[in-house]
């Protein structure tokens, strides 16, 4: 009965909190509820019915989905190679002082949204996709390099240490005995995050670097929802084909 | 002794790497990719060292400290992370609201057509198909679009933001918890439809005490990601500490940039923190 | 560098070796042993007596805590730190679990042996083409295991990783090799024919060969001369013939009696694939 007692206790302590939030909330609920409002999410619907299929459009529409494809596959890319090179200070391998360090800088590179690290590349690079590759490439880093980092840690020592005890060097050690054993750790790590940044790459658009997302914050502005619906179905059937091949490539790669 | 035909050094066909030609292939598939990926992306770090953005960015960069701090600034930054807080915790109530339900409609655990036949009726069948599928379109946009729309529909504000959470995160959640409704044991609740409870009584005296403390886990797990998403959705006008970063950057105030991120990072961290305590005590 | 004084000198040389484990238990006590240059040795004795930490100590894995080593010629724990590194390769302890990474292919396993005569543009050059693999591929013919050239590691059964671990202390040109239980998880036929192999590689390089093993019966077929170990110490040093049965009950029946009392007993069984994925 205890135990009842506290999940009860716990969920009022929900709901009271539930009830702060709403409370606090400006409450433009009544216009959300809005003729208005329902008046155009109905005008919304209307054109979402119609996507736009004009060529010229749709010309336009296939080179911003293979834009953000390349936006997400070279972020990725690089954020890889990224993550490597830190995990190795990051995982302890050269002290205390750099696995400390360079914990502290992948912990920023990650804590930061790709969205944020947008803005500031449209500023360092100029507006267009160049800005959305690095923006994902450093938050990319910053959470590859952790779990790449964690792997390495995780890796059984004695394969390394029985190499080191006949006299192997640190490097060679390194490639023929730590790494691979995080091979298919590394594989998987990538893929998931291909999965995810193909989903960032299509919106990071809307701060100006590049891709679907762009074209979505353009036609949306303008409220012309065919356009914005093409658009839309253009990012789900890229989502989902991104999602199928790096299943594929996962299940070969680990298996 | 047995002794290979090794006398044409790394001729002998026995020797030949037979993974060496798809390694070749896909290096090469690799490097061609890699070449159109840089065009498409307009691929120049040049440009990071041009005279102009390397201004721009030092200005921006070097405005960053010190952090602004003013109380004003403060009240304003604190009020925006609770504004945050608040539009992650409502979406997360509505998105409950939507996934719970449609859980419990779509779950084969709660068939009682099952019971007799071992297979579902065609109505529910249809009807249970019929929720995944929506769920499916619930979650198929990430939550800023859906925020966009509703921003374009009603106006700027914390509504938009809400309703984008709740709706995707709806569907999210209503797919979990049917997967985890569906992975769990599942006998009493059968027991209790056989013996003639209803669908309703078979949820809340078998189906739900048993997953429980899992659905609340989850639950308490994806609120922590609203209350990133819903920062990340102020960058489009749904209200938060994300519309004030933004404001803050496209006038170049790196200290307020400073100030915001800081708190936004401190958020995530408490949010962290809160989460794997509820987690730890469920489990 | 001054010499150690060691009651035999030779190739390998302890003397009043104590080696105590981290908690501070001791693994050997007061240990001393000499090894001719080609000597060909077999170290047996009860589960836990020490055979591990002799081989480990006598491979510069290991400090003592007291007395002296004395490895191909010098003290290795007087040396600077590059010179032991540079001795380490000279020296070939193969551990009785293979420790070989899952999913690496069998031709890298093996040509790792090489790697301290490689450089390291040589070594990563090897990973993209292997070199040499005429030099594996013969290695594993040794051992009838040619055919798992370019399989991976994780693929093989217990047996063949066992016997690829050999053939990579093959292909290295090590002078002092060091084998615990090497033929455990093989068969008898199969562990005759491959501690043929390897006494067959050791005698002709002239390399000395120390080797721990289970099976009694097969200590007393190959070797020539038996060093009994138990709880830390070396309780017998005879050449072949004076080996008595009443030596190796002496040796073993401690290990009876604590098998009666149902203590764990040493896994011979199929080397477990840690982190195999």
């Amino acid at each position: 009965m205890k135990l009842a007692w506290g999940a009860l206790a716990g969920f009022a302590a929900a709901l009271a909190f539930l009830a702060i939030c709403v409370v606090s909330l400006s409450g433009d609920w009544a216009s959300f509820f809005s003729g208005t409002a329902a008046e155009k999410m109905g005008e919304f619907i209307v054109g979402f019915a119609h996507p736009a299929t004009d060529p010229a459009f749709l010309q336009k529409l296939g080179y911003a989905t293979l834009e953000t494809l390349a936006i997400s596959w070279l972020g990725t890319l690089i954020a890889t190679v990224g993550g490597l090179v830190m995990a190795l200070p990051a995982a302890g391998r050269w002290g205390r002082v750099a696995r400390g360090l360079s914990r502290l800088l992948l912990n920023v590179l990650r804590a930061i949204p790709e969205l944020v690290w947008a803005v500031m590349a449209v500023i360092a690079a100029g507006l267009g996709p160049f800005a959305g590759t690095l923006a994902l490439a450093i938050h990319t880093t910053g959470v590859l390099g952790r779990l790449f980092a964690d792997a390495l840690e995780n890796v059984a020592p004695e394969p390394h240490a029985s190499l080191r005890r006949h006299g192997t060097g640190a490097v060679a050690a390194f490639w023929y005995a730590t790494f691979p054993q995080v091979v298919p750790q590394l594989m998987s790590y990538t893929m998931y995050r291909w999965e995810i940044n193909v989903r960032a790459a299509a919106i990071l658009g809307v701060v100006g670097a590049g891709g679907l997302g762009q074209m979505l914050h353009f036609h949306l502005s303008l409220f012309q929802t065919s356009e914005a619906a093409s658009v839309l179905i253009a990012m789900i059937v890229l989502v989902s084909l991104v999602d199928a091949l790096s299943n594929y490539f996962r299940k070969r790669m680990t298996a | 002794m047995h002794v290979a035909a090794s006398d044409a050094r790394g001729m002998a066909p026995e020797l030949r790497d037979p993974a060496w030609h798809g390694r070749v292939t896909i290096a090469i598939v690799f490097l061609v990719l890699l070449l159109p990926a840089g065009y498409l992306t307009e691929f120049n770090p040049a440009t990071l060292w041009g005279e102009t953005s390397l201004r721009a960015l030092k200005q921006f960069v070097g405005s960053f400290y010190p952090p602004a701090a003013s109380p004003d600034f403060l009240r304003l930054v604190l009020e925006a992370a609770w504004k945050t807080v608040a539009i992650a915790t409502v979406g997360t109530a509505i998105a409950i609201a939507i996934a719970l339900p449609a859980a419990l409609a779509a779950t084969r655990i709660l068939s009682i057509s099952r019971i007799a036949t071992g297979r579902m009726a065609l109505l529910p069948a249809v009807v249970r198909t019929g929720i995944r599928w929506v769920l499916i379109f619930l979650r198929s946009m990430p939550e800023i679009v859906w925020a966009m729309i509703f921003v374009r529909a009603v106006g700027l504000g914390d509504t938009a933001g809400v309703m984008a959470i709740g709706i995707t995160y709806g569907g999210m959640l209503g797919k979990v918890y049917l997967e985890i409704l569906e992975s769990a044991e599942h006998q009493s609740a059968t027991v209790l439809l056989q013996n003639g409870a209803g669908r309703l009584q078979a949820f809340w005296y078998a189906a739900l005490p048993v997953s429980l403390p899992e659905l609340t886990s989850y639950t308490i797990y994806r609120w922590e990601c609203a209350i990133r998403a819903s920062v990340v959705m102020g960058f489009v006008g749904a209200g938060g500490l994300g519309q004030q970063m933004e404001l803050s950057m496209k006038m170049l105030a790196g200290g307020e940039v400073l100030t915001m991120l800081l708190v936004f990072v401190a958020l995530v961290w408490v949010a962290d923190l809160i989460s794997a305590f509820l987690r730890r005590v469920l489990a | 560098m001054q010499p150690v004084a060691g009651p035999v000198p030779g190739d390998a040389a302890l003397s009043g070796v104590r080696v105590a484990y981290a908690t501070g238990d001791a693994a050997l006590i007061d240990v001393t042993l000499g090894f001719a240059p080609g000597e060909q040795v077999a170290v047996i004795g009860p589960s836990g007596a020490g055979k591990t930490t002799l081989l480990a100590t006598l491979a510069c894995a290991m400090q003592p805590a007291a007395g002296s080593v004395r490895v191909l010629g010098v003290d290795p724990w007087k040396l600077p730190a590059a010179a032991l590194h540079a001795l380490r390769g000279r020296l070939f302890l193969a551990p009785q679990l293979p420790p070989l990474p899952p999913r690496q292919r069998v031709v890298h396993a093996v040509l790792a042996g090489r790697l301290p005569q490689w450089s390291v543009w040589q070594a990563l050059r090897s990973l993209i083409y292997p070199r040499d693999a005429d030099i594996a591929h013969d290695a594993l013919a040794r051992f009838r295991l040619e055919d798992k050239l370019f399989m991976r590691c994780d693929k093989l059964s217990g047996g063949e990783r066992q016997r690829v671990a050999l053939a990579r202390l093959i292909v290295s040109n090590a002078e002092l090799l060091l084998l615990d239980e090497p033929v455990s998880s093989l068969d008898p036929a199969l562990a005759h024919h491959a501690l043929e192999v390897l006494q067959d590689e050791a005698s002709k390089r002239g390399a000395t060969l120390v080797v721990s093993l289970h099976a009694v019966d097969l200590a007393l077929a190959r070797f020539s001369r038996l060093i009994g170990v138990r709880a830390g110490r070396v309780v017998f040093d005879l050449p072949r013939a004076q080996v008595t049965d009443e030596h190796l009950a002496d040796l073993y029946g401690a290990e009876l009696n604590a098998s009666l009392q149902g203590l764990p007993d040493e896994p011979v069984a199929v080397p477990k694939l840690s982190r195999c994925t």
